[in-house]
């Protein structure tokens, strides 16, 4: 891919005092174990991949198993061990202090699972933040802050202090701070991890609003399984450093890589998850009865509609034209069947 | 047995004690003994063994070695002593020009700095102390006197006081609202009437040069032992030496290296203040959550904004207290520091100390105090303060305190001015009041004093008498008792106990130290002074705690009761004392007992308060009753955050002993303060502090360590 915003090969991030030497002499086939009994610990072990322009690629893992450490490397908030890491095709690793203010200053910007919140700046104050740090005079910055206020939708409160806000609307203030130098990489650490059930959902929905308007490149880290399918574009699955498996959603419940990834599809509901397409047959046939549905359908909000049919169904793309078919067992096997037993 | 068995820490102690004891009465006491002018002394005794270190002879009476160990020591003082002369008088001779004859001259290169130092230092204090009370030095530093003669107009007269103290109490609203404006103009009207104008301002203007550049250093290194591990490293022990040394101590080198007068009372006061700010700061910045940090790096902060517009902003809190405790030691020091020259208030209560006028002693007492209180809450209103940076304010609004003190200023000239007409043949009262013209109540409190006196002398004398004989003196035998080999026996025993092989060396290592000074007996007295003080304030500080605690308005009270205790300059302590007990060994006593019940009940409270509520819910519904709960849930908890609260007694009991030494007593503390009038009392000094300062890291170890394993064990770590 070429118009790969942020690109990496081969990062590995190995905690400990001789963790580069160590590295080296691993040649490339780093055991866990081996440097766990050497003092070191394995945080990111050869991570390669990809995130094209406008696309959120979300790093699912568990606590422990690195993604925070891949997405610190990446931020280059902690230098990674080996490897390459590209952003819009500059090597991160070879940039000085300065570039890399640079860029952080104009490019990336991130929010943090706690917030991070600066408890003596007020909520506009804390959004004009990065533009003042970047050098951008007091009532311009203010002005742009007072934007992002109002697109995270806090009007009313931007004189509050962060103590004075309930959770979610401090998160709002993180995430309008990390927009607010409109960075083209965005980089989020489980932002709506601390927060309770029902507002992480309406956050989860306004973020989603927010990316549909602003088209970001994304990285996205959280352990929550159900909201890494919800947001992502493709999913990466983490554990203890590596990456299990890299795919879009649809595909990883539908073919889970190994048995750690199979153990998190296994509660998924998939008719929310997956769609027509996902599961269609590319061939016509030719007993196709009347009905037709869209490739792009949750297979929920269709699967009534198609189980009432005695036909095979036909599957449309945006032109009208049938690309595919889907009879109705395959949709009683996708819902019902295949969880336990597997595909 | 069974039980000796289930606990066998208990065997162990046990052991340890028999050992002790053991050790105790198998070692006889010297015929040869006496606890007259300790083993090492400067002048010569034919009964005095001498050994020579490095061309210097040091005298010392031989015991036995089991009894006391020879002062190997010895040597380190007088070493000390002449290596600071030489630094001072011979080491790299340098040219410097001097202004005044025009010309070359050889100066050790530790003389210039310190008398650059020092002339620094002192423009400073002159300069404010210029504007507060009016004066010359200053312009005249700046011009010459012929200048002034020409131009008289350059004479700057002091600010009237009545415009301080509007100052004072517009500052105060503007900070923290009426009450404390009114406390800060009735302190002001106080210090005003009652004479004691002029000492106060030398005293404020030695603290506004002190406490500022205390909390930059502060800052500063605080800054750096946050960014490097070796910094810190380097810095650890000093701070910790330095938090344990009374301050007296200090007074001496301080003395050789930078003269008499209120610049090396400055610069004291800064050596003192520094390690609590360093301390702080450090605190506070390790308490900032990393991603607050990465945050900042994300918003594209170079090193310099991340500091200075993330990190210290964010331990805004923790370094704030840390300007607090910078000013509370400034006035302690303001008092201690008058025995090197220090004008002001803190000379003047030394003054009244000596010829026994506690009425005056009193009254300068309580000036100091209410500065200090009045300073102390203005920051700490600094502190808490919001700006309001949206609010729609008119311009009189905005600037009605600036508004408000342009007229009080206008008010006070005019008064001023007044006054020259009203009191044309006296002082003009509304410019100035002169030291001992304002009112005085010093004869009502001597008249007090005398009364309670003559009035309670029997019953005071009663219990003067049986404390100092049935207690005090049995006491001081028994501790003078102890053969050396037993005391580090005890102290590294129980140093293994406690902390293990680690704990174990450095309790011994600063045991050693003590015991091969020449000053062990004195060491002794000192200990067993503060071991009584700080077994009576425990008992009184846990119970108070405890009792206080049962009702939450009555933990708050007593909390602001002790916090307006530890504002208090330690020597005012001994006013009250010094009037009741004259001058005795139970005077200092019952000063070390208040000041050091102030840390035991805090912390009393303090750790029973941090007991979780969810255990306290827990328990009722397990139906304890009240008693039961304190017993079984609430002091088991809460047990190691007292412990701290022994820590900290024993600091302040120490602190206090060495203090009382200005009544008389035969401890450490009068050897420093002996020190401080002597010539070659540097070392001494110094050496002697350093003593001090060991014997409270003695059990600051022991029990930190305790409580470390303890909170571990507990899970609140």
């Amino acid at each position: 891919m070429s118009d790969a915003v942020i690109k990496c090969e081969s990062v590995y991030k190995i905690f400990g005092e001789n963790a580069e030497k160590m590295l080296q002499e691993a040649n490339g086939n780093v055991d866990a174990k081996t440097f766990q009994e050497n003092g070191c610990i394995v945080g990111v072990n050869n991570a390669s991949f990809e995130v094209a322009k406008g696309e959120m690629l979300v790093v699912m893992g568990l606590s422990g198993s690195g993604k925070s450490t891949l997405l610190r490397c990446i931020s280059r908030l902690t230098d990674a061990t080996g490897g390459k890491i590209f952003i819009e095709g500059q090597d991160l690793l070879q940039l000085n202090n300065k570039e890399l203010i640079d860029l952080r200053r104009n490019k990336m910007g991130m929010v943090f699972q706690s917030f991070a919140l600066l408890p003596h700046k007020t909520v506009v104050e804390n959004i004009a933040f990065p533009l003042q740090i970047k050098g951008i005079d007091t009532d311009d910055s203010i002005s742009k802050a007072m934007d992002m206020v109002k697109l995270v939708g806090l009007d009313g409160r931007e004189n509050y202090f962060p103590r004075e806000l309930s959770g979610g609307q401090q998160q709002r203030v993180g995430i309008a701070r990390s927009l607010a130098v409109e960075p083209d990489v965005w980089f989020l650490d489980e932002p709506f991890s601390a927060l309770d059930p029902l507002i992480r959902k309406e956050m989860q929905d306004e973020f989603l609003r927010l990316q549909d308007k602003l088209q970001k490149t994304i990285m996205f880290i959280t352990h929550d399984f159900d909201e890494a399918l919800k947001l992502a574009d493709r999913i990466a699955i983490m554990k203890d450093g590596i990456i299990e498996q890299l795919d879009t959603p649809a595909k990883i419940v539908l073919n889970p890589a190994t048995e750690y990834v199979r153990k998190f599809t296994e509660e998924v509901p998939r008719e929310k998850v997956l769609l027509i397409e996902d599961v269609m047959e590319q061939s016509t046939g030719d007993n196709l009865g009347d009905l037709r549905v869209s490739k792009h359908e949750i297979i929920e909000n269709v699967a009534e509609k198609i189980l009432t049919q005695d036909k095979t169904v036909g599957v449309i793309d945006k032109n009208n034209k049938v690309i595919g078919s889907i009879n109705p067992t395959k949709i009683i096997n996708t819902v019902f069947g295949g969880r336990k037993n597997g595909n | 047995m069974e039980f000796l068995k289930k606990n066998p820490k208990i065997f162990q102690w046990l052991f340890l004690l028999i050992v002790f004891f053991a050790l105790c009465f198998a070692i006889e006491v010297p015929e040869t003994y006496k606890f007259i002018r300790g083993q090492a002394e400067f002048i010569k005794d034919p009964n005095q063994s001498t050994f020579v270190f490095a061309g210097k002879e040091v005298r010392y009476y031989a015991f036995d070695v089991f009894w006391r160990l020879p002062p190997l020591l010895g040597w380190l003082p007088i070493w000390i002593n002449d290596s600071l002369f030489f630094l001072m008088n011979d080491w790299m001779p340098m040219e410097f020009w001097n202004e005044d004859t025009q010309e070359f001259k050889t100066r050790p290169l530790l003389l210039q700095i310190s008398r650059n130092l020092t002339g620094f230092m002192t423009f400073i204090i002159e300069l404010i102390r210029e504007i507060l009370l009016g004066g010359l030095e200053t312009i005249v530093a700046f011009t010459s006197w012929d200048f002034i003669d020409a131009n008289p107009w350059a004479e700057l007269p002091g600010l009237p006081w009545t415009i301080v103290a509007a100052g004072a109490t517009i500052l105060s609203y503007k900070l923290s609202g009426k009450s404390l404006a009114i406390f800060a103009g009735l302190t002001m009207v106080y210090i005003s009437i009652f004479g004691q104008w002029k000492p106060s301002m030398q005293t404020l203007s030695f603290i506004l040069v002190a406490a500022p550049l205390s909390f930059i250093f502060g800052l500063g290194l605080g800054i750096s032992a946050f960014k490097s591990k070796r910094v810190e490293k380097a810095l650890y022990p000093i701070l910790l030496v330095m938090q344990t040394m009374p301050q007296y101590a200090v007074l001496v080198p301080a003395l050789v290296l930078f003269g008499v007068g209120d610049h090396a009372a400055v610069i004291i006061t800064m050596i003192v203040a520094i390690p609590p700010m360093i301390l702080l700061t450090l605190l506070g910045l390790r308490a900032i959550p990393p991603e607050v940090i990465e945050a900042g790096k994300m918003s594209g902060c170079n090193n310099w904004q991340l500091m200075f517009k993330v990190l210290i902003p964010t331990a805004r809190r923790d370094i704030l207290i840390g300007v607090n405790q910078v000013i509370m030691v400034c006035f302690s020091m303001a008092v201690i520091s008058a025995f090197i020259g220090a004008k002001g208030l803190g000379f003047n209560l030394l003054l009244a100390l000596n010829q026994l006028n506690i009425g005056l002693a009193l009254e300068a007492g309580l000036c100091i105090s209410l500065i200090a209180i009045l300073l102390d809450k203005m920051s700490l209103a600094w502190a808490n303060k919001q700006t309001d940076y949206f609010g729609n304010l008119s311009f009189f609004e905005r600037n009605k305190n600036t508004i408000f003190f342009i007229g009080a200023f206008i008010i006070g000239i005019v008064l001023a001015y007044i006054g020259t007409f009203l009191f044309k043949d006296t002082f003009n009262y509304l410019f100035e009041i002169p030291h001992n013209k304002g009112i005085s109540t010093a004869d009502f409190w001597n008249k007090g004093v005398d009364w309670i006196f003559d009035t309670f002398f029997v019953y005071i004398k009663a219990f003067n008498t049986w404390l100092i004989q049935d207690v005090l003196q049995p006491m001081r035998a028994l501790y003078l008792r102890m053969p050396v080999i037993a005391t580090i026996v005890l102290v590294v025993g129980a140093g293994y106990l406690i902390g293990g092989i680690r704990s174990a060396l450095v309790v011994c290592g600063l045991t050693l130290f003590i015991a091969l000074s020449p000053w062990w007996d004195r060491a002794l007295v000192t200990t067993y002074m503060a071991t009584f003080g700080v077994i009576v304030s425990c008992l009184i500080g846990f119970t108070v705690g405890t009792l206080c605690f049962q009702s939450k308005s009555a933990a708050k009270f007593m909390l602001g009761v002790c916090d307006i205790f530890q504002t208090f300059p330690s020597f005012v302590y001994l006013i009250p004392v010094m009037m009741l007990f004259g001058i005795t060994d139970t005077s200092v006593l019952i000063a070390v007992i208040v000041y050091a019940t102030i840390p035991a009940t805090r912390y009393t409270i303090e750790g029973l308060r941090s007991v979780p509520v969810g255990l306290h819910d827990a328990a009722t519904m397990s139906g304890v009753n009240k008693f039961q709960r304190l017993t079984k849930i609430e002091f088991p908890l809460a047990f190691p955050h007292m412990m701290l609260g022994l820590n900290q007694t024993i600091v302040f009991a120490l602190f206090m002993v060495i203090i009382g030494a200005f009544i008389g007593t035969e401890d450490l503390g009068q050897y420093i303060l002996k020190a401080l009038s002597d010539k070659n009392g540097a070392g001494i000094g110094l050496t002697l502090g350093i003593c001090v300062a060991f014997i409270g890291l003695i059990f600051d170890n022991l029990i930190r360590t305790w409580v470390d394993k303890r909170k571990k064990h507990l899970g609140i770590a």
